[in-house]
């Protein structure tokens, strides 16, 4: 049986669009908010990711960061965000859940206790921002015994040698990051010149579902819709922090700004 | 976990960067890792060549001005009535602090590689004065990352930067210090990695940033060695090395040349900062049992929370305030090569006050928190002992806090 990711991409396919992946973070606002965010988005979006906040974040920009220090203040926890998930996952048992983060949280939780909150919760895959190849090599193996998809992250600054290494080491989803960028920064690299590197992955082996991600957003998402898959991050964490400074309900502003990007890309 | 002897401890570690299997490495994002590599294949190669030592040297010898001196303490020695005591005057340094030896080391790396642009972090601001220093001297922009809260505090180093034609960048995030100076820094580099030259302004960060920054300062050992000679005949039968530690490359540099030594003969003593003697915050994870965990890009001692956030730090001393330590010290911790406690924010500004007093040496808040320990341990070791403090800053700086702390009047006087 396919896993949960691999049935989102087919179903995505099926439907001549690229999957559409969120990403926002657990706990931002507050855990009761983050968990009404994700029940809402989970309509328009097919797979969502959530963010594991961190108060040392190496790859993140401003927007994410914002979100991040947000969660934290307001008291999430590690255990408090697999039970989100385990209660998210009550009600939309079949949408995927990647959690990204970096990886002194996995490493403080434990490696095999993490691996099998993650398993009891229903969480589908983790990205681990600061544990490349092949520093990842142990832990992915742990993933995959686990059921658990490691998803590999692939840049513009990977040589096409490693980008063959870690393709052939990866699971079923790759990610490629647009451009050298910390997330949400403005689109410096044309969308030709993104796609062209996206299919040079995709060459190597295509079979394998690749996402872009970092620095997409409403106006430039068209631009990919060739692509397995399109992340959306930053953006909708500013579009959280607007609506709490105009004193309106995130909820109902995230979910309708999903709703416009996947039209974008239906 | 063992040292190796004969082999410098910079290149003790493993294939992916650790020492003693489990300190350092390379956690980093994807994008970063082809400029990292690029950077250990040209190190590696550079640090065995003879032609870059020799124009290492020179700078060294004419720019920064080496040796520093070294010299006794003879009224506080009087005082304390114990040891001999001792002081390598780093500050003597072109720049006025040890920073000054990696800052030169990382634009001599980035000029041959072609790069226009050096960017860095810092946290008492002499990281930062130092690489905008050299990046004048050497013909490369530069962008200095600095925590909100430390240019408030360290001003004299800050229009330092400016004079030099560096932008100095304020960070907002966290706790406004050092920590997230170096985290705004990376995020920099991640970002510009194409065009931009990194250099981290301690023993911290990517094990080749540990490494680059321990093989720049350990000129500082080299010299001492050299002096005691010179002075003593040979290496002293009972000698003690005394140094702050925050990040910890002025002590890595302090000690490397006598790291082979039987530790009875030569010993190290690193002084971390204990934090104000009321408060629970420190900067000493080292002394105070700290977990391991990940710190940007390496696996360190840190103060963190359970779930793995990094905690915030309180020191007198912005160069000291700085949550994790050197994967080097935490390696020299664990084999036992190495001794490692604290001195809390009195402790090290009666330190500066004693020291002021005696002899016409003015350390900076940094080396005051091993001056304070040096001095206690000094009047219980036999005469013929040596103790030498590492004095790697000057007080310049923080007269700002210093007027505050002690008084307008007994800052002017010194």
């Amino acid at each position: 049986m396919l896993n949960q990711i691999s049935l989102a991409f087919k179903k995505s396919k099926k439907e001549k669009r690229p999957a559409l992946l969120t990403y926002t973070v657990a706990g931002d606002s507050s855990k009761k908010q983050s968990l009404e965010i994700l029940k809402s988005i989970s309509k328009y979006a097919d797979i969502l990711e959530v963010g594991v906040p961190h108060n040392t974040p190496v790859a993140d920009g401003g927007q994410i960061q914002t979100s991040s220090y947000r969660a934290i203040k307001n008291g999430i926890k590690m255990n408090d965000i697999f039970q989100m998930i385990k209660e998210f996952k009550k009600i939309e048992n079949s949408k995927p859940i990647i959690l990204m983060g970096y990886y002194n949280m996995i490493y403080q939780f434990g490696e095999n206790k993490f691996l099998k909150e993650c398993k009891k919760s229903g969480v589908n895959g983790l990205i681990v921002v600061d544990l490349p190849w092949p520093e990842n090599k142990i832990f992915s193996k742990k993933c995959k015994k686990s059921s658990i998809n490691f998803i590999q992250l692939l840049s513009p600054t990977t040589s096409y040698k490693r980008l063959k290494n870690i393709t052939k080491d990866s699971h079923d989803m790759l990610y490629y990051i647009s451009m050298l960028s910390t997330t949400g920064g403005k689109l410096k690299v044309s969308p030709k010149k993104i796609l062209q590197n996206y299919y040079k992955i995709k060459n190597i082996n295509p079979k394998k579902n690749c996402v872009i991600g970092f620095g997409i957003t409403e106006k430039t998402i068209s631009k990919f819709k060739s692509a397995d898959g399109i992340v959306v991050g930053s953006q909708i964490c500013k579009e959280i922090t607007r609506s709490l400074n105009n004193r309106q309900n995130p909820v109902i502003n995230v979910s309708k700004m999903v709703n416009k990007l996947k039209k974008k890309i239906s | 976990m063992r040292l190796k002897k004969r082999i410098p401890v910079i290149d003790q570690g493993d294939k992916l960067g650790f020492w003693g299997g489990k300190f350092g490495g390379n956690f980093v994002p994807e994008t970063l890792k082809k400029p990292i590599e690029d950077l250990e294949l040209q190190f590696n190669k550079l640090k065995n060549d003879k032609n870059f030592i020799k124009e290492r040297d020179k700078y060294f010898k004419n720019w920064i001005g080496t040796p520093t001196r070294f010299i006794k303490l003879s009224n506080l020695t009087k005082q304390i009535g114990g040891a001999q005591i001792w002081s390598k005057v780093v500050s003597d340094a072109n720049g006025g602090a040890h920073k000054i030896y990696n800052a030169t080391v990382h634009c001599l790396l980035a000029r041959r590689s072609g790069k226009k642009v050096i960017i860095g972090d810092t946290g008492a601001g002499y990281a930062g004065k130092m690489l905008s220093m050299a990046a004048k001297k050497f013909g490369l922009k530069c962008k200095i990352f600095m925590g909100a809260k430390d240019i408030e505090r360290q001003q004299p180093n800050v229009r330092a930067m400016k004079k030099n034609g560096a932008d100095v960048i304020p960070v907002h995030t966290g706790s406004k210090t050092l920590v997230d100076a170096v985290s705004e820094c990376m995020r920099y580099w991640v970002a510009n990695c194409d065009t931009t030259a990194m250099c981290v302004g301690s023993t911290v960060g990517p094990a080749i940033f540990v490494r680059i920054c321990g093989w720049s300062t350990s000129q500082i050992s080299r010299e001492l060695k050299v002096q005691l000679i010179e002075q003593f005949g040979s290496v002293p039968k009972k000698l003690k090395l005394y140094n702050c530690v925050g990040g910890g490359s002025s002590s890595f540099g302090f000690w490397n040349e006598f790291m082979d030594y039987n530790k009875k003969q030569v010993e190290f003593i690193g002084v971390e900062a204990g934090g104000p003697a009321k408060s629970k915050k420190h900067a000493a994870p080292l002394t105070y049992g700290s977990k391991i965990g990940i710190l940007h890009g390496a696996a360190q001692y840190v103060n963190q929370n359970s779930d793995g956030q990094i905690e915030e730090t309180e020191s007198i001393s912005a160069g000291l305030d700085y949550p994790g330590i050197s994967p080097l010290h935490c390696f020299l911790k664990d084999t036992k090569r190495a001794r490692y406690t604290a001195a809390s924010d009195e402790e090290a500004l009666k330190a500066y006050q004693i020291v002021t007093k005696y002899e016409n040496l003015r350390p900076s808040l940094e080396p005051s928190h091993a001056f304070s320990v040096a001095i206690k341990e000094a009047k219980k070791l036999s005469k013929d002992t040596i103790v030498v403090i590492n004095s790697c800053g000057d007080a310049y700086k923080d007269k700002k806090i210093l007027e505050k702390k002690l008084g307008k009047k007994y800052v002017k006087s010194n």
